[in-house]
């Protein structure tokens, strides 16, 4: 019998309630009293002198209250890059300036060069239109093979474009490139990663206001980390205290790690309201996210594999060109290094791994973490590579996976790329998928189809992530510019009701539920008795904010820590009103008792007792009953699956269609299975998105073609099948409270290269070995016709 | 400014408009009917898809001039009368059709138009319905299934929950 409430039950989602009665509050719902628009004037090209700008016209056009360019912003920083990457030389990262307003130079399309702030949003817009702009255009660099040749330079701090050079395991170098020169057989594949954009459904926001009175500054924005926003834009771009800036993320329409980020145009409407002297909201359109909003991916990678006769996977060497953009977004220097170097050992035993990759400098729109960020890079370049072998070497392509699988006994297990692996069953995952998948039966499958004229193929995929990025420690000596912990204060109130303030930050993952479970299942108490409470600087104590699969991990542990300290304060006024030893009082169900006796009192007693401490024993502890608690974990987290994909091909046509998608994770322990199978089922969606439909792509002098979803394939219901999901091999975490492991990012991770697998294998009699991402039917039927000819 | 009158969720609206206001701009800025979205600028997403005069429409792609005299349900209106969940909305709570909640409003009126046309859809029928919806969170697994079992409970049958 499934548990209906608590640690594991599929409870259904209180915030649905408020989504579903059109009650949400999104950051565009709130509109503030003598509220002004915001538009901002961007680069039309992607690379250019400025020589000036005539804003006359356009600050006395109907409604325009102020129009802004950089000369107006002195004082005021860049956006700043929040982690730093040595080269393998021992030098910091090209940091170039990131300007809130284009300085000088405009670097990609949709560079913010003047912001217009009007009465209403019409009569903004309609003044951008009359401002002169003087920009003498300059060849672009777009291509990642040709910007590292030099000529363009795309900052002059970087002549040759490249951000950095870095190489890991530096020290492997050497035997790695006498393990591949020596080895019974080496497969070699280059590919690419192509350039996505993350797209979550609500378009940023961003909202500032001055409140002269009190010199108080509020932003409210789209965010996935109000804090984090507030330490960079407040100590780094505004110079504005912590204490004079509040941050408020209300109800976020998803984020995938666009909305990580301290995005220039938080920082101007902040700066702005005070300069008007009144609050200032900015929404972008759909075009203006493709533009602004910091995409995913774009990596250019070659991989060689070297094995000994049996397959045994002895070396791998990378190289990667992976493109950072035209600027530093926060976190983009440390997705294609410690994100993706990190993770090449996959579910491998693979003694030795070198990677080299290349940052490079583009004008295009900065490239920074979307879902998976880095983890489904190097899974894509490993388990395609691996199927390749597998091929080469006429070993079954599960077998050759399973034959250097890391093995149940091993863990924990030191990878030759620097992390350690706490537990794990990479068998289990394989079994499981495989069967769902009934992979028996699909010879006869093939068959069937094949008597209609079409191709069936089956592909496998493996991967390992590294969630809830940690400890703070670590990651301070990986370049990262702030802590990686969690915090979270649990307060229970005189009537017993519980609120708990966390740091994470929810846009769709139903921390309202699954954390309120987790608390719930604690104090025994009903889950309607637990309140959850987040994206506001002003009411929770700290927060790092939710991306890299680390809400549970990370977030729930500190939750877990407050609820530990209450419980074990709370045994000690239950000692005193029952007038007994605090070791012999046991807690359950949300009652105190002596134990071996019948005497007990209930959590609201206790409670109740803290704030009206009549009978209290005030000298040992105080009233109340609320604790704060940050976590800092131990290390990663470290979910791992298997995903199974069967697709049909149209030879004539090129058109693939999924014939079923089958996905085995190991999250750990599950809270809410409903809500983990979900997230699987979005992750899916959007790394068979990649697989099948997206891409962003843009020309030669680096217009973006796909800048609307009349251009940039999402995926439709129609191009999706259902998902048979499973995560019943669960090896729990060994080092945090829950024994969780993160489920975010799974699905974007591991369906790539399984969809790929499935097509490469449909069409492996017609001599296809490799097809770059997105599969549409062009390029499939290309990918035929190439291998016929 | 021109004037428009309109119901809304049963209720007789009116107000001034430019000519270039949208309906969706009529319901947001103007009667405060927040709960419909705005996601994309070429009609793609659906985020603001309303009923207008009991046929699913994206507010972003009409005048609210347009609307004069109309009868227009957004999701503020599809509750029951006593406040609780209609069935659609209901069903999307239980099946977990719903993640972010941005797209949510324009899927549960879609489903609603779909539903009224078709009473016992195919999930197939549900899938191609759903092309003028775009969600990002969910890869539609569960808003089929939400859609199929509101299809189910409205034909008066009994589905078994998971």
């Amino acid at each position: 019998m499934p548990k209906d409430h608590g640690i594991g039950a599929s409870s259904k989602r209180r915030e649905d309630v408020r989504f579903l009665t059109g009650k949400g509050q999104y950051t565009d719902d709130i509109n503030r009293p003598g509220q002004t628009y915001c538009y901002f004037l961007r680069s039309s090209v992607a690379h250019g002198k400025i020589n000036g700008i005539d804003t006359s016209a356009a600050a006395a056009a109907p409604g325009v209250v102020a129009v802004f360019t950089a000369k107006d912003l002195e004082g005021v920083g860049g956006v700043p890059c929040g982690w730093q990457v040595t080269d393998k030389d021992g030098n910091p990262m090209k940091e170039p300036k990131h300007p809130i307003l284009a300085e000088g130079k405009v670097r990609h399309v949709g560079d913010p060069i003047a912001a217009v702030v009007a009465d209403s949003l019409a009569a903004a817009r309609d003044a951008a239109e009359q401002i002169e702009l003087d920009i003498e255009e300059l060849p672009a660099v777009i291509d990642m093979r040709a910007a590292v040749k030099g000529g363009t330079a795309v900052h002059s701090e970087a002549p040759d474009n490249i951000c950095y050079d870095w190489e890991f395991v530096a020290e492997n170098k050497a035997a790695v490139d006498e393990a591949i020169r020596g080895a019974h057989h080496v497969t070699t594949l280059e590919l690419v990663n192509q350039r996505l954009v993350a797209n979550p459904m609500e378009p940023r926001c961003a909202i500032g206001e001055y409140d002269a009175g009190r010199d108080e500054h509020t932003l409210w924005t789209t965010s996935q980390n109000p804090h984090v926003i507030r330490l960079l834009m407040g100590a780094f771009v505004l110079s504005i205290p912590e204490h004079k800036l509040r941050v408020v993320a209300p109800d976020v329409g998803g984020g995938f790690g666009s909305k990580i980020y301290h995005y220039a145009e938080e920082a101007f409407v902040t700066w702005a309201a005070k300069k008007v002297g009144r609050p200032i909201k900015w929404t972008a359109d759909r075009s203006e996210a493709f533009l602004s909003d910091a995409q995913g991916r774009d990596h250019v990678t070659k991989v060689e594999l070297a094995m000994d006769k049996d397959g045994h996977f002895l070396a791998l060497r990378c190289s990667t060109l992976a493109n950072m953009g035209a600027y530093l977004s926060t976190f983009a220097p440390c997705i294609p290094t410690w994100l993706h170097g990190t993770l090449l050992a996959g579910n491998y035993r693979t003694p030795l791994v070198f990677t080299n990759v290349k940052a490079v400098f583009t004008n295009t729109v900065p490239v920074d973490a979307y879902r998976g960020a880095g983890r489904p890079e190097a899974t894509f370049q490993l388990e395609r590579t691996i199927d390749k072998a597998a091929r080469e070497m006429g070993i079954d392509p599960a077998e050759l996976r399973r034959r250097n699988f890391i093995q149940p006994d091993q863990f924990p297990y030191q990878t030759p790329v620097a992390v350690v692996y706490d537990t794990g069953n990479y068998g289990a995952t394989l079994d499981k998928a495989l069967e769902l998948a009934d992979v028996k039966g699909f010879a006869a499958r093939k068959a069937a189809s094949k008597a209609k004229g079409k191709l069936r193929g089956l592909g496998i995929a493996n991967y390992i992530e590294a969630c809830g990025i940690a400890p703070s420690s670590l990651v301070g000596a990986l370049g990262a510019r702030a802590g990686l912990y969690e915090a979270a204060t649990v307060r229970v109130n005189p009537t017993g009701n519980i609120s708990v303030f966390t740091g994470s930050h929810s846009h769709g993952q139903g921390h309202e539920t699954t954390f309120a479970q987790v608390v719930a299942e604690m104090l025994g108490c009903s889950e309607s008795q637990v309140d959850i409470v987040h994206g506001d600087t002003s009411r929770i104590p700290f927060g790092m904010g939710t991306y890299g699969s680390r809400s549970l991990a990370v977030g729930g542990s500190a939750i877990v820590k407050s609820v530990e300290k209450i419980i074990t304060k709370a045994k000690k006024i239950a000692a005193h009103l029952l007038e007994a030893s605090e070791s012999d009082i046991t807690f359950a169900n949300g009652q105190f008792t002596v134990s071996g006796t019948d005497r007990s009192i209930d959590w609201g007693t206790v409670a109740l007792t803290a704030y009206v401490p009549h009978k209290y024993p005030i000298s040992e502890i105080e009233p109340g009953l609320e604790e704060t608690s940050f976590y800092d974990p131990a290390n990663f987290t470290y979910p791992a699956g298997t995903y199974v994909c069967e697709v049909e091909v149209d030879p004539d046509t090129g058109v693939v269609e999924i014939q079923s998608f089958v996905a085995a994770d190991d999250f750990g322990n599950v809270v809410n299975p409903m809500i983990v199978e979900g997230q699987v089922h979005g992750g899916l969606a959007q790394g068979i998105g990649q697989a099948m439909l997206e891409g962003c792509t843009y020309d030669e002098s680096g217009q973006l073609l796909s800048a609307s979803y009349m251009d940039y394939a999402m995926p439709r219901a129609a191009d999706l099948p259902n998902f048979v999901v499973d995560h019943s091999c669960a090896t729990p975490c060994t080092h945090n409270p829950l024994g969780v492991k993160g489920c975010g990012e799974a699905g974007a991770i591991g369906s790539p290269p399984a969809l790929v697998n499935a097509v490469v294998d449909a069409l492996a009699g017609h001599g296809v070995t490799h097809i770059d991402m997105p599969l549409s039917p062009g390029r499939v039927w290309e990918a035929i016709r190439a291998a016929r000819h | 400014m021109p004037k428009v009158s309109m119901t809304v969720n049963g209720k007789a609206v009116s107000g001034e408009v430019e000519g270039r206001t949208l309906l969706v701009q009529f319901l947001r800025e103007g009667l405060g009917l927040t709960g419909t979205h705005v996601g994309c600028d070429t009609s793609q997403c659906g985020a603001c898809v309303v009923h207008v005069n009991g046929e699913s429409v994206k507010a972003c792609t009409v005048f609210a001039l347009g609307c004069e005299g109309a009868e227009v349900r957004t999701i503020e209106g599809m509750a029951n009368p006593d406040g609780s969940l209609g069935v659609i909305q209901a069903a999307f709570q239980e099946h977990h059709g719903l993640q972010c909640g941005f797209c949510t409003p324009g899927m549960v009126m879609s489903a609603a138009d779909l539903l009224k046309q078709n009473a016992s859809p195919s999930e197939r029928e549900v899938r191609e319905w759903l092309e003028g919806n775009i969600c990002r969170c969910t890869g539609y697994h569960n808003i089929v299934k939400a859609i199929m079992a509101a299809a189910a409970t409205l034909r008066g049958e009994q589905v078994a929950a998971e």
